[in-house]
């Protein structure tokens, strides 16, 4: 038996604060992408043009449907061979933003339907077109009314994020892996890497925790 | 200033407005009252196409209103009519993520272009003019029913529009709050604003109003003076209507 020790750990923080740095990077930007694919897919999804709404359902189902890691598989290993090469960071991205922007879509898309239509008609009233009612009106109340479940969606987003591991984004989790194959300390790593993890989403729950503040006095 | 020649309008078997015809001439005061159900409500969203009309036409400051025209070309010619109507609902419809003032501002500025300091300044004139000067920084969750309402009008009225439909504005009011309403309605109109009332408040359309119109299950039964309508009724049911709104 060898024992705990975790004067490792603090030796070989660099890597693990190296993988934090892009573990937060790869989150932020999927995060807020995320909400912007919500947004573009909850406006097609309830658009009178039916092929448009026909063609978003497709998407949403088919992306519901299948894994996160076989979606990211497809998208590094799949894509090449139709001469798309993507770096693993971009392609992590992009992954984690269809992913999770298709659960934020369904979300949003609920509560823009729940926006009374009094503000529809009030807009209209006032003479803003249809695309500047959404823009002005509709979507910043659907997104304020929504903002509890877009967070939890974005929570589940960091911690998924560790998948993205498995296509080589130099991550927390690879970057704990990659610390333990060279002092053979696993328990210690895979620990702390846990115990950063917990503090990224506690600045994330401190962020949504202000935006629900903020918001809750408008709505 | 506001004509409508021979409306129809139904809800599926439900017919709402048969063959209605009015006139509004320029910085007169058109009050319609009737009971619930008598189509005055979907007559007056019809001026501003929140109602599609069946049949008929509807004209405002001579430009046709539900023109003759098909997908994107109508939608841009209803959005600059609609700039050219102020509307005020029953529930207010404030919107609810945007500070008093934010409310006034966004139209000009979006549709009009107009700077910012400009469009402020002009809210704040408005503000005053609906007395809630102390207000523009307050969300409308923060506002009572009636300062709502004035806010509302305040927000109509920046788009500077030829003319003011209101639908049922102090209906959702306490009894209370109504006077402050009506008082900023009076107030426009002794500043010659074109006024479209719908309005189950007879008192204060017999002030205001410069003509009355008594609607019934979607027709006009009876028009004239507010003196003439709410003294001397010509037609049983207009006598009866009036007399069920007194006797509570």
């Amino acid at each position: 038996m060898q024992g705990l020790e975790f004067s490792v750990v603090f030796e070989n923080m660099n890597i693990l604060l190296h993988g934090m740095f892009w573990t937060v990077v790869l989150c932020s930007s999927a995060s807020l992408l995320s909400i912007v694919v919500a947004v573009v897919l909850a406006m097609t999804g309830i658009s009178k043009l039916k092929p448009l709404r026909s063609a978003t359902f497709f998407f949403l189902w088919v992306f519901r449907g299948t894994p996160l890691l076989l979606q990211l598989f497809l998208f590094y290993f799949g894509l090449p061979q139709i001469g798309l090469y993507l770096s693993p960071i971009i392609t992590g991205i992009i992954g984690l933003t269809l992913h999770f922007g298709v659960y934020n879509a369904d979300v949003l898309r609920a509560g823009i339907l729940g926006v009374e239509t009094g503000q529809h008609e009030a807009s209209r009233s006032l003479g803003l077109s249809y695309f500047q009612t959404m823009r002005k009106v509709i979507i910043p109340q659907a997104l304020r009314n929504v903002s509890p479940a877009v967070g939890n969606n974005l929570i589940a987003l960091l911690k998924e994020s560790s998948l993205v591991s498995i296509i080589t984004v130099p991550e927390l989790t690879l970057s704990a892996q990659r610390a333990i194959s060279e002092t053979f300390r696993p328990f210690e790593f895979y620990f702390a890497a846990g115990a950063l993890y917990y503090v990224v989403n506690w600045g994330l729950e401190f962020i949504l925790q202000r935006v629900e503040a903020r918001t809750a006095l408008t709505r | 200033m506001i004509s409508l020649k021979d409306i129809w309008k139904s809800f599926g078997d439900n017919q709402v407005l048969k063959g209605i015809s009015l006139e509004v001439e320029r910085g007169k005061i058109l009050v319609i009252i009737g009971p619930s159900g008598s189509g005055k409500s979907t007559l007056l969203r019809s001026i501003n196409h929140l109602e599609t009309i069946d049949r008929g036409e509807i004209w405002v400051d001579g430009v046709q209103v539900n023109a003759p025209l098909k997908g994107r070309k109508f939608e841009k010619h209803i959005n600059r009519v609609r700039q050219e109507m102020g509307m005020v609902f029953q529930h207010f419809n404030l919107f609810p993520h945007m500070t008093v003032m934010e409310n006034i501002t966004m139209a000009p500025m979006l549709l009009k272009k107009i700077p910012r300091e400009k469009a402020d300044a002009q809210a704040r004139g408005l503000l005053e003019k609906v007395d809630l000067a102390d207000k523009m920084n307050c969300y409308p969750v923060q506002l009572s029913g009636g300062q709502k309402q004035r806010v509302a009008i305040a927000r109509a009225l920046a788009m500077e529009p030829k003319v003011m439909l209101f639908d049922e504005v102090t209906s959702a009011l306490d009894p209370e709050l109504i006077g402050e309403v009506n008082k900023v309605m009076k107030r426009l109109a002794s500043e010659h604003m074109t006024m479209l009332i719908v309005t189950h408040e007879m008192r204060f359309a017999a002030e205001v109003a410069d003509h009355v119109i008594f609607m019934a299950d979607g027709v006009i039964i009876e028009e004239g003076p507010p003196e003439e309508i709410f003294s001397n009724p010509a037609h049983e049911r207009t006598r009866r209507f009036l007399f069920e709104v007194f006797k509570s």
